[in-house]
């Protein structure tokens, strides 16, 4: 007889700011009730930096801004069976997708780089350079949402979701009974 | 005034002569979803997203008169489909951020897509386009990036303030509301105008400076109830 285990989960953040991270732990005391089901493996919660097995659910945060959020995203992809975008970044884009339109740039990358590092009015860079250290990852163009990158398979809106719509999506994934939102609960911010 | 009698969904609604289906419906306490008509200016039928079935064909509820023994279809599985479709366009045609949108929980757009059961607006390619901001005028704001092209604006300075501070350019998907001068500074436009009302401009787009969050995110008009309950309550009373 095949013993019950416990659906390992995964989690990571990509180009976002951890508030949906924080959001999950605004699950609060039922984390208590949740952890009794699942098992965190590879996950900033955990400090597990690469998969120890396959899981059962992915939870992504953010959207793919360099190659490294690229390469996390399709390990991810990979290695579980279910994957769910948690947030605006992760869905759509989010806060970093606003350097994809910048007014009047043909190149938006650049000129959001400049501004940063080189000619903003409150910058101090002694280098006077661009960050190019080899060991930092590339960026990307644009920042893309996840469903461009991979296919995702539910996701959570909210910037950042209610610790509520994360809880009851997992429960009831977890449970086999997930079907959507109920309208009133659906957020974009 | 005469009066007749038509359906919409099988409930009977009552109709005068010369009546949209829609003000008939608003009548009844039917709502039927909305973006570029507003009450008290003219009926324009640009958005599409009050699209009905009316007859076997596909009509736009705001301009469409009611018509005796018509059976129209309000909230059928294809027609929110429909809506669906043509709200996810919107958000895919402009650059809607709803976490940087001041106008989030006020925003007519993101409410209708909340009630239309939009929760990932990713089947289309995002247009991400570059489009300008316009901060000239003192006290008022044009984030044009949020602009839907409803025309609520152009109408509402038009007929109520007497005005015309906004019109059309363009033609086709490059159609877009430009002001009537170099910049907003440039015109007329004053904050206490009707067209720079917040209840006028559905989206983000029109921005009161020194406002935007004086009542925070989660108290907001839309956070209360479904865009159009105020409707749907007065068929309850």
């Amino acid at each position: 007889m095949t013993e019950l285990r416990k659906a390992r989960i995964a989690t990571a953040s990509l180009a976002g700011c951890f508030g949906c991270h924080m959001a999950i732990l605004d699950i609060d005391e039922r984390l208590i009730e949740l952890m009794k089901l699942v098992e965190v493996d590879r996950s900033p919660l955990t400090d597990i930096k690469r998969f120890t097995r396959r899981c059962d659910i992915g939870i992504i945060e953010g959207g793919c801004a360099n190659e490294e959020n690229v390469h996390v995203l399709r390990d991810f992809r990979r290695n579980c069976d279910v994957l769910i975008a948690i947030g605006q970044c992760a869905i759509m884009g989010g806060l970093p997708a606003m350097r994809n339109a910048i007014m009047h740039s043909d190149a938006p990358l650049r000129e959001c780089l400049e501004e940063a590092f080189l000619t903003g009015r409150y910058i101090r860079n002694t280098t006077h350079q661009v960050p190019n250290d080899p060991a930092l990852p590339l960026l990307l163009d644009e920042v893309y949402p996840c469903s461009e990158v991979v296919e995702i398979d539910y996701n959570i809106p909210g910037c950042a979701p209610s610790g509520d719509i994360i809880y009851e999506t997992l429960a009831g994934l977890l449970a086999g009974k997930f079907s959507g939102f109920e309208r009133h609960r659906i957020r974009f911010d | 005034m005469t009066g007749f009698t038509f359906t919409i969904d099988g409930v009977e609604v009552a109709a005068k002569d010369g009546q949209t289906i829609m003000e008939a419906a608003d009548a009844a306490g039917i709502y039927i979803p909305r973006l570029c008509d507003h009450e008290g200016l003219r009926h324009q039928g640009a958005c599409r997203v009050c699209t009905v079935k009316a007859g076997g064909r596909s009509v736009a509820a705001c301009t469409q008169p009611a018509a005796p023994d018509q059976a129209v279809e309000n909230e059928t599985p294809h027609v929110t489909k429909l809506r669906r479709d043509l709200v996810e366009m919107l958000f895919h045609e402009g650059n809607h951020l709803c976490p940087i949108c001041e106008a989030s929980g006020n925003c007519e757009l993101q409410a209708m897509a909340y009630r239309l059961d939009m929760t990932q607006p990713t089947r289309f390619p995002y247009l991400e386009p570059c489009r300008p901001l316009d901060a000239s005028h003192p006290d008022i704001a044009l984030d044009t990036n949020r602009c839907i092209t409803c025309g609520r604006c152009i109408r509402a300075s038009e007929e109520v303030d007497g005005k015309g501070v906004f019109g059309y350019v363009g033609r086709g998907i490059h159609r877009r509301v430009a002001v009537n001068g170099a910049d907003l500074a440039d015109t007329n436009a004053a904050i206490t105008d009707f067209a720079i009302s917040k209840e006028v401009c559905p989206v983000g787009c029109i921005i009161r400076k020194g406002e935007g969050f004086a009542i925070p995110i989660g108290e907001r008009e839309f956070d209360k109830g479904l865009i159009g309950h105020e409707i749907e309550e007065k068929k309850r009373d």
